[in-house]
């Protein structure tokens, strides 16, 4: 991080230094059949990164028409009928079961943009208190460390840990207290999952938190400890204003995730709370075309999920830079 | 007050490993005694390890999970480096849309049933194959090669022109050895994506046997199917308790993150700051 920070600013090098040109001249017109010869090895090199972007990025991309056939496994895509918008009727119809996955979505949404959210900023906020760096280190490095756990390891654990015969449990009841159930109980499947996004990801949150903050002006603590800031008033003037965009910049990444609640996370814990209470988007998806065969249905709900998505993302970037912040990318 | 919420964090971590190692290692009696979970050992033996690494469901998964892991990670690595490279060179023949086209798969994911569709297609379903080609590229590794990449100094690259080097040339000779600490870093990161995929092995692998770890582990450690002799091991007969099995599953499917963490770790900070801030 501090590597990072001493590092001179890169564009102003770039710009200072014009012997690109003289290897690679600028684009020149007619000069196609030149540069293809010239550039004919890094075509190479790139040829089967780009491939591979093709065929499972953008091919998939195409396959969103079967969004709008009547797609049957022993039929090719091609030879499916077109249907027009048929399949498109369980999200305007208002199917209950896909009203079920929506509405558990959008509160998981809620829950996590307000609660889980801001936690890796206190998180961050605590760390960059603590004076002693060696003891940072060992307290990061033990933070972050969830954050590479699959979920299948991280589900395992709570159940071991939270689980009605794991350990928690097991002790209470030893000690004849009562013992709690969080697991398997319908009612708290969002406080459960809640918890494991909150174990798994907080630490690795503040990462980027850390290194917002490692990047403000001493100089200005300083003056603000001069006309006699405490410690909470100069988080509070210094500190937070200057890590606003990036703190903008990841809540806009978020609100573009909002129908996107972990899938590996859900399903594995689908068996025991039922669909009811822990049906969202993606296993919908998953549930109704891949294991139900409505291959077209669960398509069409992908396929709109993945646009308002992106609208998403670029409406709440535009609502950024009327706020005066850089967003995601720059106008 | 700060540092008892730190403490506080850092026990919550810590604390179901050591519940969970301490399980593992543990005989029937203490399991017994103890109703359950351990959490510090007292006569620690290694029976559960050695009977579900004896060549049963978890010796294989642990294989395939291995070969999957190594051979995903070197293709990976081949592809990105390939492609941030191409990107990297200033002017090169249609490297801005090539870059945008990256940049563009990480606003929009094309939807889990057209990809379905696509691996079928390619006749890839149930093959080891569908594990890694479809994560072959990751948009934000590119970028980050790309940045690194980017601020070699021209004038070696330059030179090496000069003495008659091709592009291929200049990427062993010169950006390679330069690059080792973003290639460790990239490389690890998906090594780590390989090993725990779970998401497209339940879509893709349909065969018990070809089922990678964290399949076994979900069935007999989440789902918590009992382990039948035959499945665990040829020829013991009196198993460890269940318990331990499933902890020691848990155990081995966790244990390559932790070795590899702390090289992770060395250098993440740094590589995810450079992705963050250009992205």
């Amino acid at each position: 991080m501090s590597q990072l920070a001493e590092r001179p600013p890169r564009k102003s090098v770039r710009k200072g230094s014009p012997p690109a040109a003289t290897t690679r001249p600028a684009r020149r017109p007619g000069q196609t059949l030149a540069r293809w010869r010239r550039d004919r090895l890094l075509l190479l090199l790139a040829a089967p990164g780009v491939l591979v972007v093709l065929v499972f990025h953008y091919l998939p991309l195409l396959g969103n028409v079967i969004a709008f056939k009547g797609y049957l496994p022993f039929l090719t895509i091609a030879e499916s009928p077109w249907v027009g918008l048929d399949n498109f009727q369980v999200i305007f119809s208002g199917d209950p079961l896909f009203v079920n996955a929506l509405t558990n979505t959008l509160i998981i949404t809620l829950i996590q943009v307000l609660f889980v959210f801001p936690l890796p900023l206190a998180l961050a906020l605590l760390l960059n208190e603590v004076i002693s760096e060696r003891l940072k280190r060992i307290v990061q490095s033990v933070l972050y460390m969830p954050h590479f756990l699959s979920w299948v390891i991280v589900v395992a654990l709570f159940q071991q840990i939270l689980g009605n015969a794991g350990m928690v449990n097991t002790l209470l009841r030893e000690h004849d207290m009562t013992t709690f159930s969080i697991i398997g109980v319908p009612e708290l499947f969002e406080v459960l999952i809640t918890s494991q996004v909150i174990w798994k990801d907080t630490g690795w949150g503040t990462i980027i938190f850390l290194a917002a903050i490692s990047r403000v002006d001493t100089s200005l603590y300083e003056a603000a400890a001069m006309d006699g800031a405490g410690a909470l008033r100069r988080m509070w003037h210094v500190t937070l204003p200057a890590i606003r965009s990036v703190f903008i910049l990841l809540l806009i990444l978020r609100l573009g995730d909002a129908l996107t609640v972990g899938f590996e996370q859900i399903i594995l814990q689908q068996g025991a709370v039922g669909a009811t209470a822990s049906e969202v988007l993606d296993t919908y998806v998953y549930n109704h075309g891949i294991v139900g065969g409505n291959w077209g249905q669960a398509a069409a709900v992908g396929l709109t999920k993945g646009v308002i998505s992106v609208l998403l993302v670029l409406g709440a970037n535009t609502l950024a830079h009327k706020f005066g912040e850089r967003g995601v990318y720059q106008k | 007050m700060r540092g008892l919420i730190l403490t506080i964090g850092c026990a919550v971590v810590i604390l179901p490993f050591l519940a969970v190692v301490s399980t593992s290692l543990a005989t029937q009696e203490e399991v017994t005694e103890n109703g359950g979970f351990v959490l510090l050992v007292r006569e620690p033996t290694l029976a559960s390890y050695q009977a579900i690494l004896s060549g049963g469901v978890v010796t294989r998964a642990l294989l395939i999970s291995i070969i999957v892991t190594i051979a995903g990670t070197l293709l990976s690595l081949a592809c990105t480096i390939g492609l941030a490279y191409a990107l990297s060179r200033p002017g090169s023949l249609g490297s801005r849309p090539i870059l945008l086209a990256v940049l563009f798969t990480m606003l929009f994911s094309p939807g889990m049933i057209p990809m379905y569709l696509v691996v079928k297609q390619l006749g890839l379903l149930d093959n080891l194959l569908a594990l890694i080609l479809p994560v072959l590229i990751n948009a934000f590794n590119v970028i980050v090669m790309r940045e690194f990449f980017l601020d070699i100094p021209d004038e070696l690259m330059e030179s090496a022109r000069i003495d008659g080097a091709n592009d291929l040339r200049i990427l062993v000779r010169i950006v390679l050895p330069l690059s080792k600490a973003v290639i460790s870093v990239i490389g690890l990161f998906y090594a780590v994506g390989y090993w725990n995929a779970f998401f497209n092995a339940l879509l893709y692998i349909s065969s018990p046997e070809k089922w990678p770890l964290q399949l076994v582990l979900r069935t007999y450690v989440v789902n918590e199917t009992p382990m039948g002799v035959d499945q665990v091991s040829a020829g013991s007969d009196s198993l460890p308790p269940q318990l331990s099995i499933q902890m020691a599953i848990l155990v081995i499917s966790v244990v390559p993150i932790l070795l590899v963490y702390p090289f992770l770790q060395k250098h993440f900070t740094k590589g995810l700051m450079i992705g963050a801030v250009k992205g």
